[in-house]
């Protein structure tokens, strides 16, 4: 439950708002929601339904509208390489495919140990700093700009060792 | 010249609140609160010729002075959605330089009688979040951000506000839908947001850079901003650089700056020494400018840009070298503003589906002559009906490409082997 493990937080993101306006808390406690998993599940819905004063439906309409938010697990980091044109006129098509054949997979898919989904993602806002992607995980989103296969490759085994 | 908006470039430590202060900082803020009425701030912005940054251009004076006196409460949003392909100059401000960005909003607030406001950033800003949130506390405890402000009765509260992937919330009211827990769907226009806005209420929403500039007009006043920049769009502008460049990155430059020297003399000429081909002025957005003299010579304002059949928009420059084919770029766009569009109104939602859909085709090389024309064809009847700019700006870069790069649209037995996403560069 959302109001037991993150109890500060919670209280911090309603005071962010007119009282009477609860149902924008929704994006917020839908970020704390997925951090631990990587996905927002049924409880979650629920009890954020319940918070904001709106329905059930209201949250998965949510969740199913932004890109971000995530309904079902996937890998415990979500490696998103932003392939739009300037990122692509450096390149970031090739590199994404480099990644995805190194880890043998196809864009989109998990590496067997459930670690890592690749994902070919829409504009970051960092076209000067490509090839680039932000890992989506238990701490966040982070960038990572000015990256090559094998500069990426060692942050995954980097990542194996210390993600659990 | 030392920079105004880039400020960190000159003065590495400008986003601790000491050094920000001992270099000026709230000095605006606190002459707007303490000795001026908010109209007096306003007219001041007004008579600057400040310009929204965000795109539109619309003149930040005026839009301000829209706010009417019998509704209340007013908000003030910043808009940090920072979404186009192409643009990444909020987020190096709001980085680097969050005080003097901060200190915008709050005059902004003050400005427009706002107790209020929100800082709107796309989610992937999580970390650009965390700082704004620690600036404001840090504000907060110094006096410039909470209750009777300098000894006055003015009171203001600086909230931000995470998205979670969607260009289209840099859409001004689809933005205040997003804030209001909703998705992220553009508002039917009338009421404007300066009327109806967040939670039904007045309400400003200016982009990060715009409000940026605003402590150095109140500090330094009107005059001194005109005097920079050209007559149709003062001030100075963060022109961000990307692409086939050698040193792609943020530029601040008077407006007016031509395209030849931002790419040459700044951008450090273009990858591997191939001609300019192409330019993209409004990121993924823009019209496509032919590189020719003519157009790198051409001043970088709003008026001199359009003579190009182009806008400047927010000077999301991209520059194309001659290795690449236009139907490449543009397929590249389609899957944008598909991958996009909202899906609340027919035009935009149908037709970006057909665009990717005839664009594809393209790439298989299937009919390549009458695909590209039922292409030119559909993105024409999406023009002047959509509900939001977002459709109007899928269309842009597709009509531009097919009229004035009508070699890149023709079969090649390259192009259908090469396939479509994957194709990348070829020529």
């Amino acid at each position: 439950m959302l109001a037991e493990k993150y109890p500060n937080e919670v209280k911090k993101i309603l005071a962010k708002y007119p009282p009477e306006r609860k149902q924008s808390a929704v994006m917020p406690l839908l970020h704390l929601a997925q951090l631990e998993a990587g996905f927002v599940d049924r409880h979650a819905v629920v009890e954020i339904a319940g918070i904001c004063g709106i329905t059930e439906t209201d949250v998965a309409e949510i969740i199913g509208f932004y890109t971000l938010y995530h309904d079902a697990p996937e890998g415990k980091l979500r490696l998103q390489v932003c392939t739009d044109i300037s990122c692509a006129l450096r390149g970031a098509d090739e590199f994404l495919a480099k990644v995805c054949e190194r880890l043998g997979i196809q864009p989109g898919g998990t590496t067997p140990d459930g670690l890592v989904t690749v994902e070919a993602v829409m504009c970051l806002a960092a076209c000067d700093k490509a090839p680039m992607f932000q890992v989506q995980g238990p701490d966040g989103i982070a960038y990572h700009e000015n990256m090559t296969v094998d500069k990426t490759m060692e942050f995954i085994e980097t990542a194996r060792k210390e993600v659990k | 010249m030392s920079h105004l908006l880039l400020r960190h470039r000159d003065i590495p430590d400008i986003g601790e609140i000491d050094v920000y202060k001992k270099n000026g900082g709230f000095e605006a803020f606190k002459k707007a609160v303490t000795s001026m009425k908010p109209q007096e701030v306003t007219d001041v912005v007004k008579a600057s010729g400040l310009r929204g940054r965000g795109g539109a251009g619309f003149p930040t004076g005026i839009k301000w002075g829209f706010i009417p006196g019998n509704i209340w409460p007013h908000y003030v949003v910043a808009n940090a959605d920072e979404s186009e392909p192409g643009t990444f100059k909020d987020r190096e401000i709001m980085e680097s330089n969050p005080l003097q960005f901060l200190e915008g909003v709050a005059i902004a607030a003050f400005a427009t009688g706002a107790n209020a406001a929100y800082v709107y950033l796309r989610g992937e800003f999580w970390p650009v979040a965390a700082i704004l949130d620690e600036k404001i506390a840090e504000m907060e405890k110094a006096g410039f951000l909470g209750d009777k402000l300098f000894g006055t009765d003015y009171s203001l509260r600086i909230y931000t506000h995470l998205g979670a992937g969607a260009y289209i919330c840099g859409e001004e009211t689809a933005l205040l839908e997003s804030i209001e827990g909703k998705r992220g769907q553009p508002r039917i226009r009338p009421p404007f947001p300066a009327v109806a806005g967040l939670y039904g209420k007045p309400t400003v929403v200016n982009n990060v850079e715009t409000l940026t500039n605003v402590p150095l007009i109140v500090e330094k006043g009107a005059d001194w901003y005109r005097s920079l920049g050209t007559a149709d769009s003062a001030g100075v502008k963060i022109f961000s650089l990307s692409g086939h460049v050698n040193k792609p990155g943020n530029y601040e430059l008077p407006f007016g700056t031509t395209f030849r020297e931002l790419i040459y003399t700044y951008g450090g000429g273009v990858t591997d020494g191939r001609p300019v081909k192409a330019i993209m002025s409004a990121g993924a957005s823009s019209a496509v400018i032919v590189a020719d003299d003519k157009a790198l010579d051409t001043p970088m304002d709003y008026a001199s840009v359009r003579t190009l059949g182009a806008d400047l928009g927010s000077a999301s420059v991209i520059v194309i070298n001659d290795s690449v084919d236009m139907d490449w770029v543009i397929n590249k766009t389609i899957h944008f503003f598909k991958h996009e569009s909202c899906g609340k109104c027919t035009p935009c939602r149908e037709g970006t589906y057909w665009m990717l859909h005839l664009i594809e085709r393209i790439a298989l090389g299937e009919d390549v002559k009458a695909t590209t024309e039922l292409l030119h064809a559909v993105a024409k009847q999406m023009q002047n009906k959509c509900l939001c700019p977002l459709g109007e700006f899928s269309t842009m870069a597709v009509t531009t490409a097919i009229e004035r790069f009508p070699a890149d649209f023709k079969a090649s037995s390259s192009r259908a082997k090469t396939g479509t996403i994957e194709g990348g560069k070829h020529g």
